[in-house]
């Protein structure tokens, strides 16, 4: 295969391969932060983490398709907002009984919920975008979000334009009270943990092989006799899914939900930080979302102008270092 | 509803899609021939706004300002074409998609620091201040007829540059083949930059026209290039004659679901509950159009390459 791409073709197994030292420093890190934040009197860190720890969530969900499936979507926005809105309008049915739907505010129900709706979307723009390929793909996802977009714009009696509020956190019961932050922060490191676990398992099955399979040759894997399609659709709807509870932990995090979850900008931010990150590593999503949302945080609070940093860096990254973060340490350190 | 009222609301789809053709056909003339995809299209239309309220008040006259605005966004434009995007042509669908989101991001901020944040609106010429009789029983508004008259000419004008003249054929050229139009001697690097600044010189077009019916503001330009790139799908990338049959159909489409579905849904509906329907159906009628059409013809309307 004379025409693959380097990066593709020397692309190191997905386990993280920076030192074992390292990891287990983060680890410890992620574990007590919100009891350091405490004791530095700095709760609003541990926000800004739990910020931190949803978008890895998503971006990984992202990558899922990207970086593993090499299908470029630009419409990931939708289910993360599918998800936020799910979880949003069954906590104000509950509250306020608009009565289009029985409302509930229990994470155990609304959160799956979210994931399910998002999931079921993904299965249904997937079945229609799959049909196209390359800039027609970018194209129908992009425009598919804009579609889930104006329908929350329009949906007067959940917010419209203004989106709507949460009256309070999820419930999950079992002592757990996501309404104190610092419970809520353990409850997304643990789904994060997750996360990042159940897809290091999916890229090295069978399934995951044979997503990168037809990511390196569709036309091959389908001589061979898979049913790219059918791959790829899951493989959609496995990352809408994610990029759902993602959204429904977003919407719990924020306390409100608004259409501009879904707009095309939130789409190219999250493209934006697994290519900051590093596109196809396991680890890409996690550190581009850190890297992103930790700039975006320092660079707000020195210049109202951090738009145009933003944009200026984001064009260098993929002029000068179209690898990513994760790409940049790996070709140095292997 | 009735007939003038439709008639009026056809009118008003037209010109809507004729200004959209003036965006689609920068776009599908950069994507065909340079095999970009360019995000910021919007941001440069958004420019050509912004540059028309400027040069309005420096020359005080609508059309002295109307070149001049052209002029100094095509001019805009060729300059990032020489300095960033010219080392994305050969480059993935994903790093142009990315490289060019970053743009927006520096222009959106860019005019922000230039011009401020506040919203900016400008007057409709004197000269075309009032309305004319269409029909008997119709007034419509000069200014908007005057813009589907020159949207006309400009889509003709394409036609004729793209068709039958020389930089046409060059034009042409290079789109079906880079290396072959280089080998015979064809400069195609200025070519492919003269290209860009003529699509930037469309879009302001657009822009500048378009500001006295507008508020002109920096996010302007995100909300329809979104629609410019239904349009080249739904058209066929690369094709000229698809992004204008594209443009109308969107235009119309968009303009006449937003004018009958609202009376249409309340005969069904509760009203607040049909206005809501309404809206959400008539912004939802283009994306279903385009899913259409990509199910019919996964290639668009008049696909170009194979």
């Amino acid at each position: 295969m004379s025409t693959t791409p380097l990066a593709a073709t020397q692309r190191p197994p997905a386990a993280p391969r920076w030192p074992a030292a390292l990891a287990a420093a983060s680890g410890l890190l992620a574990l007590l932060f919100p009891l350091l934040m405490q004791a530095l009197d700095q709760p609003f860190y541990t926000g800004l983490a739990t910020r931190i720890l949803i978008f890895a969530i998503v971006v990984s969900s992202l990558n899922l398709i990207l970086g593993f499936g090499g299908m470029v979507s630009f419409g990931h926005a939708a289910f993360l907002g599918t998800g936020a809105y799910t979880v949003g309008i069954l906590s104000l049915e509950a509250t306020k009984k608009i009565g289009l739907l029985p409302g509930t505010e229990s994470a155990w129900i609304a959160w799956p919920a979210a994931a399910l709706a998002s999931g079921l979307l993904a299965l249904v723009i997937g079945a229609l975008s799959l049909r196209t390929r390359g800039i027609y793909f970018i194209m129908i996802t992009l425009a598919f979000a804009q579609m889930l977009y104006y329908i929350c714009v329009s949906l007067k009696m959940y917010g419209g334009d203004d989106g709507l509020n949460l009256a309070s956190r999820s419930h999950a019961g079992f002592g757990v009270d996501l309404g104190d932050d610092r419970h809520f922060y353990y409850v997304v490191l643990a789904l994060f943990a997750a996360t990042l676990f159940g897809m290091h398992r999916l890229v090295r099955s069978r399934f995951g092989r044979v997503i990168e399979g037809i990511r390196e040759n569709e036309a091959r894997m389908q001589a061979i006799g898979y049913a790219t399609t059918r791959y790829k659709l899951v493989c959609f709807a496995i990352a809408g899914a994610l990029a759902g509870l993602g959204g429904a932990l977003l919407a719990n995090q924020n306390l409100f939900v608004s259409p501009n979850m879904m707009s095309w900008f939130q789409s190219g931010s999250l493209l934006m930080m697994l290519i900051v990150g590093g596109v196809g590593c396991l680890w890409g999503g996690p550190i581009g979302a850190l890297v992103f949302l930790v700039l975006e945080e320092v660079m707000s609070g020195y210049t109202q102008r951090w738009q145009f940093v933003m944009g200026a860096a984001l064009i260098g990254i993929v002029l000068f270092a179209p690898r990513g973060i994760v790409g940049a340490f790996k070709r140095r350190g292997g | 509803m009735n007939a003038i009222f439709l008639l009026e609301q056809a009118l008003n789809g037209l010109q809507f899609g004729l200004m959209l053709f003036l965006l689609a056909s920068g776009l599908t003339l950069v994507f065909g021939i340079m095999d970009l995809i360019n995000l910021a299209h919007g941001s440069l239309y958004m420019l050509g706004a912004y540059m028309m309220v400027t040069c309005f008040a420096v020359t005080g006259s609508f059309w002295l300002a109307l070149p001049l605005a052209l002029l100094a966004t095509a001019l805009v434009a060729m300059l990032l074409e020489v300095l960033i995007v010219r080392r994305l042509y050969r480059r993935d669908h994903l790093a142009q998609v990315l490289a060019t989101f970053g743009l927006i991001l520096c222009l959106n901020e860019g005019v922000r620091m230039l011009w401020g944040p506040h919203q900016l609106s400008m007057d409709v010429p004197a000269l075309l201040a009032g309305s004319l009789p269409v029909l008997p029983g119709l007034q419509y508004p000069a200014y908007r007829l005057a813009i589907i008259v020159l949207g006309a000419a400009v889509a003709a004008g394409l036609f004729w540059l793209v068709n039958r003249t020389r930089v046409g054929m060059l034009i042409r050229a290079g789109a079906s083949n880079r290396e072959m139009a280089t080998a015979l001697g064809v400069d195609i690097r200025l070519l492919f930059t003269l290209v860009f600044g003529l699509g930037a010189a469309l879009c302001a077009l657009a822009g500048a026209v378009l500001g006295p019916l507008l508020s002109i503001s920096v996010g302007m330009g995100e909300s329809i290039i979104i629609l410019a790139f239904v349009v080249v799908v739904i058209g066929g990338i690369g094709s000229v004659r698809g992004a204008l049959v594209g443009a109308i159909l969107v235009g119309m489409v968009d303009t006449l679901g937003r004018a009958i579905l609202p009376g249409a849904l309340r005969s069904l509906l509760r009203p607040e509950l049909a206005d809501s329907m309404a809206a959400a159906a008539a912004s939802v009628s283009i994306y279903v159009l385009m899913a259409l059409v990509l199910v019919w013809r996964p290639a668009g309307l008049f696909p170009t390459r194979g």
